[in-house]
């Protein structure tokens, strides 16, 4: 039996040519330091081709299931949740491997950079990878649309917006973009042959092209400070490298092999323990309360939109991008040579360093999205009440102006409320009574941040307002006042205004 | 196709002529199909995929007038008719709708403003309260006229096309209203 197999064996591999082409691949020499600590550096890019694999098999399932149909998508998702026995399981899996895949993307780009391991001749090698960074968000996007959940009827409505600013041909790619003239079923079909189709066929191929430049190219030593790159003189630096090198079907590959089962380990358990994500509220767009948010790759876009002055909201949307790209493109090109150790390279580490906190800094506001009016707050966040334990009528009446005028979705009470404007706690000893009545009657000036209430409000409604406001300072401090006015002093106690005494 | 020297300069065993007039006739002719087959090909594909199917925008009745009470800003939600069949939900729309009261040749005169926020598009709520449209996303403000009061939106809320009809309000079916591509500009 055995002999048999054997037999098999040798006629397959005769005609696959497997040990005479494919079984010198796999033992390539790679650098010798791979088999020592440094080479856990190596293991990312793996991981990340390790967790593609993950995403093609759960999301293989997902398609046997899921409808891409504006009217059923919503539906089946449900159905996998809750009826499909384990769907809930794969739903979670395919959306923490893709985070996992993203996060193990943005490991592996960071260590090639700060390695220098770009640098002649693997330049090639990570152009590619950016447009493979490009693919895995584009990933990202389209499977969060086919959630099809408010999130991705509004995300469109974005994704819709921003592409209608190119001027000119804007209307023509919205068009394109949305396969027809409204958010509907042909968005979705679009979005799913994106996600399904165009962009993993993309995907494979530029990976395919990666993985061979790896091996042609051969896997980067690690770098020592001083070793400088010198295209002239590295092709041979490098031979010699392999001359003692060790076999890559070795301690390398087992490297890989045990980052990767971490990897997937680390997500199928992430995936048991949180759940399938979504779908939220069904795709009405009519239902109130939307409150949109892409997903946490986009997050620092989303802030970076919200933060920016309007004039220059067009250049950031459609310019900067390309910026963006293009200078990850140029990085092989500004210098593929010199130095690789990053204990010498301190340009290359400031950048690594600042790009991060760039990014953690807006994805935290994107987070807390304090530009966002709290829109229930008016109705839902009661007047703290130690605010209003000893107000007068006229005070009270002022609270519920507050409340009722919808101040509260933008301004906090103790914390409490919206934070588009600032916190009104004690905002009586910031404003004069007359500053009061002139910021809620004409807002800040200009389209800044708080509208014009004058309209809204009758004389009645801004006396309360005021004295409200004005009464809303720490206990015992007195209340602003002009300097060319100042109060006059009293003898006996408060007055209707609910000013303290002030001593002469 | 062996486009080496060596049988390009061979002589062909027939004529004994080198690069016979045949062999190359047969060449470009083999270019010129394979150019008309390209073409041939990405006209359809590509028309394909940057068309969709155009129809005049039809009007849509969202009441009759005396529905609206004065000066009183309401969402009315319809069915877009230009989705297709199988859009589900997601061809449901709001639009805010404020009647206005008569002008002075007693036309009835209507505020209809779309919900899509004119910063990136994120529908935007009203609160009577305040007299405000406020978006949850980036936190643009509008005033109950449509004008922009606050926060990043470049203009006032988009406008429909409307009008009243035998006593109904009607408004055109809106397409995604964009800066460059309004309700008003494809009217």
């Amino acid at each position: 039996m055995f002999a048999w197999l054997q037999a098999a064996a040798r006629w397959l591999d005769h005609r696959i040519g497997f040990s005479s082409d494919i079984v010198p691949v796999l033992k390539h020499p790679v650098p010798r330091q791979l088999e020592g600590p440094m080479g856990w550096w190596y293991v990312f890019g793996s991981a990340s081709l390790t967790l593609f694999l993950v995403q093609i098999l759960t999301g293989i399932l997902l398609s046997l299931v899921y409808v891409p149909s504006a009217d059923q998508a919503y539906e089946t998702l449900l159905y996998m949740n809750y009826e499909q026995p384990l769907g809930w399981y794969i739903r979670a899996l395919h959306y923490y491997a893709g985070s996992g895949m993203m996060v193990m993307v943005l490991v592996h780009m960071t260590q090639v950079f700060l390695h220098g391991a770009y640098k002649y001749p693997r330049e090639l090698t990570w152009v590619v990878g950016v447009f493979l960074l490009l693919c895995t968000l584009g990933m990202f996007f389209t499977g969060q649309i086919l959630r099809w959940d408010p999130d991705a009827y509004w995300g469109l409505a974005v994704g819709g917006s921003m592409a209608g600013r190119v001027p000119g041909a804007g209307p023509e790619i919205v068009s394109m973009m949305l396969g027809g003239p409204i958010i509907g079923a042909d968005t979705l079909s679009r979005f799913f042959a994106l996600h399904v189709f165009v962009i993993p066929g993309i995907l494979i191929l530029l990976l395919a092209l990666h993985l061979w430049l790896v091996v042609k190219q051969g896997v980067s030593e690690p770098p020592v400070p001083g070793q400088q790159v010198d295209p002239k003189t590295y092709d041979d630096h490098y031979e010699g490298e392999l001359r003692r090198g060790v076999p890559f079907w070795g301690d390398a590959l087992l490297r890989d092999a045990f980052f990767s089962a971490v990897a997937v380990i680390a997500v199928a358990l992430l995936a048991a323990y949180m759940g399938p994500k979504g779908p939220t509220d069904p795709p009405d767009p009519t239902l109130q309360g939307a409150n949109p948010r892409p997903e946490w790759p986009f997050l620092w876009l989303f802030a970076l939109l919200s933060l920016s002055p309007p004039a220059a909201e067009t250049f950031i949307i459609l310019v900067l991008p390309i910026i963006l790209v293009a200078g990850l493109l140029l990085v092989p090109f500004i210098s593929n040579r010199g130095e690789r150790a990053p204990s010498r390279r301190p340009v290359a580490v400031l950048t690594v360093i600042v790009i991060y906190t760039t990014l953690g800094v807006l994805t935290y506001e994107g987070v807390t999205s304090p530009w966002s009016p709290h829109m229930t707050a008016w109705s839902g966040d009661p007047v703290p009440v130690a605010m209003v334990k000893e107000s007068t009528p006229l005070q009270l009446q002022g609270a519920v102006v507050f409340q009722n005028k919808n101040c509260r979705n933008c301004h906090a009470l103790d914390g409490v409320g919206g934070r588009r404007g600032p916190d009104l706690s004690t905002v009586g000893t910031r404003l004069t009574r007359d500053q009061l009545i002139d910021q809620v009657s004409n807002g800040t000036p200009g389209g800044g941040n708080m509208p014009a209430y004058g309209k809204q409000i009758n004389p009645a409604e801004m006396a309360a307002l005021v004295d409200f406001l004005v009464s809303l300072r720490p206990a015992g401090r007195p209340p602003a006042y002009n300097p060319a006015e100042p109060p006059q002093p009293r003898t006996t106690g408060a007055d209707s205004d609910g000013e303290a005494p002030v001593n002469p | 196709m062996n486009d080496n020297e060596e049988t390009r300069s061979r002589p062909c065993e027939h004529t004994g002529v080198a690069n016979p007039a045949r062999r190359s006739f047969f060449r470009w002719l083999t270019y010129l199909l394979g150019a008309a087959a390209t073409v041939i090909l990405a006209v359809p594909l590509l028309g394909y995929f940057v068309s969709y199917r155009r129809q005049r925008p039809p009007w849509i009745k969202l009441g009759p007038v005396a529905d609206f009470p004065l000066n009183a800003t309401r969402l009315v939600t319809f069915d877009n008719p230009l989705k297709q069949p199988w859009d589900g939900m997601v061809a449901h729309t709001g639009v805010y709708v404020r009647y206005q009261g008569t002008n002075d040749r007693q036309q009835d005169q209507f505020l209809v403003l779309a919900v899509n926020c004119t910063h990136l598009g994120c529908p935007v709520e009203w609160f009577e309260g305040s007299g405000l449209f406020m978006c949850p996303c980036h936190g643009g403000v509008y005033y109950e006229n449509g004008q922009h009061a606050s926060g990043p939106p470049p203009r006032g809320l988009y406008h429909y096309v409307w009008r009243v009809r035998d006593g109904q309000l009607e408004v055109q079916a809106p397409h995604f209203p964009t800066l460059h591509d309004t309700l008003e500009d494809r009217a």
